[in-house]
């Protein structure tokens, strides 16, 4: 046990930065869905993140190769009025989770390459502010779906 | 004493008349926020989803349930839409009495084209309405429902801000209810229910 905390300082020094990496490696995602509208307008993705980790992670964004940009949103309402801000990063606190659900966080995809359909998988690169990143597994859903489909599963 | 005679029974039969008044027109008990008498008839002059121009009158005999939004608007819009959607499966045959008019706050990306495949992604009872910036403008303050449009990213994109209200009218186009997107699903099934189980169509 004792050589735990020596471990990971030796490891951090031969990835060149203990920083580096670990959102990544200490998040987990689940419940991973997009949904879909008709054309090219802009989709909106969804998903629930798990910090495992003894430090907060701050998710700053994503690519994917599937969208020319994919940017940080945040729905709130005020006064009876919808609006949606950019955001620069989403706390994942330390041993807690993080969820980008509809009327809140959500990741906006936008300008598809090439068309994506209902039941299709579409990889999304996490990005977290420390440099580090997560492919993740989105699944694409009707634009009537008011949810990842899978409310059983992880429970 | 004569006129008197003649008085009382007059005043029962009026008292009689108001409580029998009374009873038919009992107010709905509705269980969102109740907003009839208190806003305008449904009118507008706008283009549907076909193209066609329609004005308010041609969804009498409709519950219509109206909300405001645009077909850019990834999060709460679809959210919002999704939802009406399960509300309506749930009212089951019913449902046909009512539509969704679905108002575009962003007239200049969303023609009718545009508007059609959106809305018919979420509900086949869905109608999408977009028109002149002035007619939409005259709908959204006729509800003193508001909107705006803020400068967004250098790609050209724009951030809209928009009432997130959802305004129910009755079969003669009377405002009834005023629901948010946070109600209960549950409570506009209910008034939904009240209001499509009064008056059959027309």
């Amino acid at each position: 046990m004792k050589s735990t905390p020596l471990s990971l300082l030796l490891g951090g020094l031969l990835f060149a930065g203990g920083a580096h990496a670990t959102a990544a490696e200490h998040v987990h995602a689940s419940h991973a869905w997009i949904r879909l509208l008709p054309g090219d307008l802009p989709a909106g993705a969804y998903v629930t993140l798990q910090n495992d980790g003894d430090q907060p992670a701050a998710l700053s964004g994503a690519s994917s190769a599937q969208y020319a940009d994919v940017m940080l949103h945040h729905s709130s309402t005020a006064g009876g009025m919808s609006r949606m801000t950019m955001v620069d990063a989403m706390t994942v606190p330390a041993h807690g989770q993080a969820v980008l659900a509809p009327a809140g966080y959500h990741l906006m995809l936008m300008q598809p390459t090439r068309p994506v359909k209902a039941g299709d998988t579409v990889v999304l690169t996490l990005k977290f502010a420390d440099g580090s990143a997560l492919d993740t597994r989105f699944i694409a859903r009707p634009a009537n779906a008011i949810d990842a489909g899978d409310e059983h599963a992880g429970h | 004493m004569k006129p008197r005679r003649i008085f009382f029974p007059a005043l029962l039969l009026a008292l009689g008349l108001l409580l029998a008044g009374c009873h038919s027109n009992e107010p709905l008990p509705l269980r969102l926020t109740n907003i009839s008498g208190h806003m305008p008839d449904l009118d507008f002059k706008l283009t549907d989803d076909l193209g066609k121009p329609v004005t308010g009158a041609d969804y009498r005999g409709k519950v219509t349930l109206l909300y405001f939004g645009y077909t850019h608007c990834p999060d709460v819009c679809p959210l919002t839409l999704a939802q009406l959607h399960v509300v309506m499966q749930r009212l089951g045959p019913l449902a046909d009495g009512a539509r969704i008019l679905f108002v575009s706050v962003d007239p200049g990306r969303d023609t009718p084209a545009v508007m059609h495949a959106y809305v018919n992604a979420f509900d086949p009872r869905a109608v999408g309405l977009t028109g002149e910036p002035r007619a939409i403008e005259a709908l959204s303050k006729r509800y003193r429902s508001a909107f705006s449009r803020e400068p967004g990213s250098a790609d050209g994109n724009y951030e809209v801000t928009h009432s997130s209200a959802i305004y129910v009218f009755d079969r003669a186009g009377k405002a009834r209810v005023l629901a948010t997107p946070s109600a209960s699903q549950d409570d506009l099934v209910h008034d939904l229910h009240l209001l499509l189980d009064t008056g059959a169509d027309r």
